[in-house]
């Protein structure tokens, strides 16, 4: 299991469909068990993140407590940018800005502001002190790169003013490979591996955040039938034949995903099963 | 409907579904299906695999459509499968010189810093500009149907708010005024004093950009704006089908159910669900006490059942679909293509309870 030590902020990165939000949910229930008080963070607003602890509705911008020691919420970029606003003296604007639309045209000038501004909220919440961890679900769209790469996207276009501030302030946490890091998801498959491997090097190089393991989901059960083989004794015919195929499946779809994971072995590498019934305590088992 | 009449009657054919269930490779078997029932097939995929775009023989990035290079892909009846790779700024750059009033002022914008932020980066301009392409392709005489595959979005709506998004972006009142005649200025002097308030939290920079490019933008608005309305329609259209992909994943499974309530509160009905990557049922297997050295191989196998057991339960919530088995290996060759392409020709049906199929097609822009 990956080391969490003193981080304040784990940011949980991948392509949408891989079980991102699985991992957070997992990552911060296991925290929690530790004793720490964890802080869940979802950016889209999906659904998914509060149903994996039993709570329907969606998140909203107001933190609300899943279990003891966890609380969840979502930070949608237009609140943080009215909350922004106003932080900034500009309260009386805020609501003709937004009636206007006159925001939607800022943040459409400056993509980055946007994600930037969540990050700045992200950062508050991981500094002040009323959580020891956040963990962040990012968003599906970019695998959550272009969410990271935005401190250092305004840092090159903008020149002065309280962004510029906000963004090294933000690009401060992300560099400190104590406080922050990310983890990845994957799946065992060609393609979902390939996108892990890019968003990695892409994190190092163009973010400069630590990259502290891959969480590969799903991982397929019964590789020991590779050591075993099928007697034909007692069995008729067509038995033998379905037994013999349902083993080829297996074993095919075991060394398809050993030779995908074997191409992530230079980060640490967290194996989640595939359960045939998912529970959140069920994959917390295997970690320990 | 099962997928080749669909394929047969329809002009447009969209592909939507989340992330990670296949759905450029389902889109690509698609453009096969279509080009051997005798359709001109132009298939537009976003940013496919690797080996999947060389199957295709995309072996770079081209917004233009050209002939997948595959002798023996169909008979005597004129079907053809053409492929392209969206380049969604090459798109948006295209729009904006076909609608400037001359060169010049395309020029203008499109060296304009908000112009390229927008074109890059705006939430929604890689489905707006997946639904332009299609409109192009679908009014090109080379084709009789035009396939795309979405972009991986959280939200299957994207498709059908983003031309209106762009527009409402391009009407925004408030820079509107800003750049009306110097008299009217004064007036809004009001205006001026808020957006050099924001400018000044926000980075000015940001508003001066804004500022010039709604100056140069001047006038192409109507062009934009009757575009991402026939656009609309065309989505909208009784010969455009939506079909939804998905894995057997739960989550998979979940999304897949929201974009169809979702489609269907716009007045759209998903023409076939397709799902992907089905774990297949090994039958007959011993019953009762067997072996010890074969009860590892009989609990193997009765757990792939009980998995296929539980997608097929799962995927009930989808109404009738059609199954594409798990080969337990990626596909991406050519081969793998035409596999698929024939497993969806061939699969039955599952059948289920369905999505909401009750609501009544709503009047485009409603």
């Amino acid at each position: 299991m990956i080391d969490l030590g003193d981080t304040r902020l784990l940011i949980v990165a991948g392509k949408g469909g891989v079980g991102k939000t699985t991992v957070a949910a997992v990552l911060a229930e296991w925290a929690r068990r530790q004793g720490r008080r964890v802080a869940l963070v979802d950016i889209e607003g999906r659904p998914g993140l509060g149903a994996m602890f039993g709570h329907d509705e969606p998140l909203g911008f107001e933190p609300i407590t899943l279990a003891d020691g966890l609380t969840a919420r979502s930070i949608a970029a237009d609140r943080a940018l009215v909350e922004y606003l106003n932080d900034h003296g500009l309260q009386r604007f805020s609501k003709r800005l937004a009636e206007s639309g006159a925001l939607e045209v800022i943040a459409s000038g400056a993509p980055g502001l946007r994600d930037l501004l969540v990050l700045g909220k992200v950062k508050q919440l991981a500094l002040a002190g009323d959580s020891d961890l956040v963990i962040v679900d990012s968003p599906a769209s970019g695998h959550g790169v272009s969410l990271l790469r935005s401190p250092q996207g305004l840092l090159d276009a903008v020149r002065g003013g309280p962004v510029r501030v906000q963004a090294e302030d933000v690009l401060t946490l992300l560099h400190d490979p104590v406080l922050c890091c990310v983890a990845l998801v994957s799946l065992p498959e060609e393609t979902p591996v390939n996108e892990t491997l890019e968003t990695a090097i892409a994190l190092r190089d163009q973010v400069g955040v630590r990259v502290a393991g891959v969480f590969v989901n799903q991982i397929a059960q019964g590789a020991e039938l590779e050591a075993l083989s099928l007697p034909e004794a007692d069995l008729d015919r067509n038995q033998w034949a379905a037994l013999t195929a349902a083993t080829n499946f297996t074993l095919g779809r075991v060394r398809a995903q050993r030779l995908q994971i074997a191409r992530l072995s230079e980060y640490l590498v967290v194996g989640l099963p595939a359960l045939p019934v998912f529970t959140l305590g069920g994959l917390i088992e295997c970690l320990s | 409907m099962t997928l080749v009449p669909v394929l047969r009657k329809s002009d447009v054919v969209v592909c939507c579904g989340t992330g990670g269930v296949g759905k450029t490779t389902v889109a690509a078997a698609l453009g096969v299906i279509g080009a051997r029932e005798g359709r001109r097939v132009a298939l537009v995929t976003i940013d496919p695999a690797r080996r999947l775009a060389d199957a295709l023989g995309l072996d770079t990035l081209q917004n233009e459509p050209h002939p997948v290079p595959v002798d023996n892909l169909v008979g005597t009846e004129g079907g053809e499968l053409w492929a392209c790779m969206l380049d969604a700024r090459e798109t948006f750059d295209d729009s904006v010189r076909r609608y400037a009033h001359s060169e010049a002022q395309a020029d203008r914008i499109l060296a304009n810093r908000f112009y390229r932020n927008i074109s890059g980066g705006l939430g929604g301009t890689q489905e707006y500009m997946a639904t332009e392409r299609l409109f192009e392709l679908t009014n090109d005489p080379r084709f009789d149907l035009v396939i795309v595959d979405t972009p991986p979005t959280r939200n299957a709506l994207d498709m059908l708010t983003a031309p209106r998004r762009l527009v409402r972006l391009l009407d925004n009142r408030l820079f509107r005024l800003f750049m009306a005649p110097s008299k009217l200025r004064l007036v809004n002097a009001a205006t001026q004093t808020l957006l050099r308030s924001v400018g000044k939290v926000v980075g000015g920079d940001v508003i001066a950009d804004a500022i010039e490019f709604f100056h140069a933008f001047e006038g192409m608005e109507a062009g934009f704006r009757a575009r991402s309305q026939d656009v609309l329609e065309l989505l909208h259209a009784p010969k455009t089908a939506w079909v939804l992909v998905t894995s057997a994943r739960q989550e998979a499974i979940t999304e897949a159910r929201f974009f169809a309530d979702r489609l269907a509160d716009s007045g759209i009905s998903v023409s076939a669900v397709i799902a992907n990557r089905i774990t297949p049922t090994f039958e007959p297997l011993p019953g009762g006490m067997v072996a010890a050295d074969v009860a590892p191989f009989v609990e193997n196998a009765r757990r792939l059942n009980a998995e296929a057991a539980l997608q097929r339960a799962a995927l009930n919530a989808l109404g009738p679909i059609t199954a594409v088995t798990d080969r337990g290996t990626d596909l991406h060759d050519f081969d793998a293509l035409v596999w698929m392409a024939a497993q969806l020709t061939v699969a039955p049906n599952v059948a289920g309870r369905g999505p909401r199929t009750d609501r009544k097609r709503r009047t485009v822009g409603a």
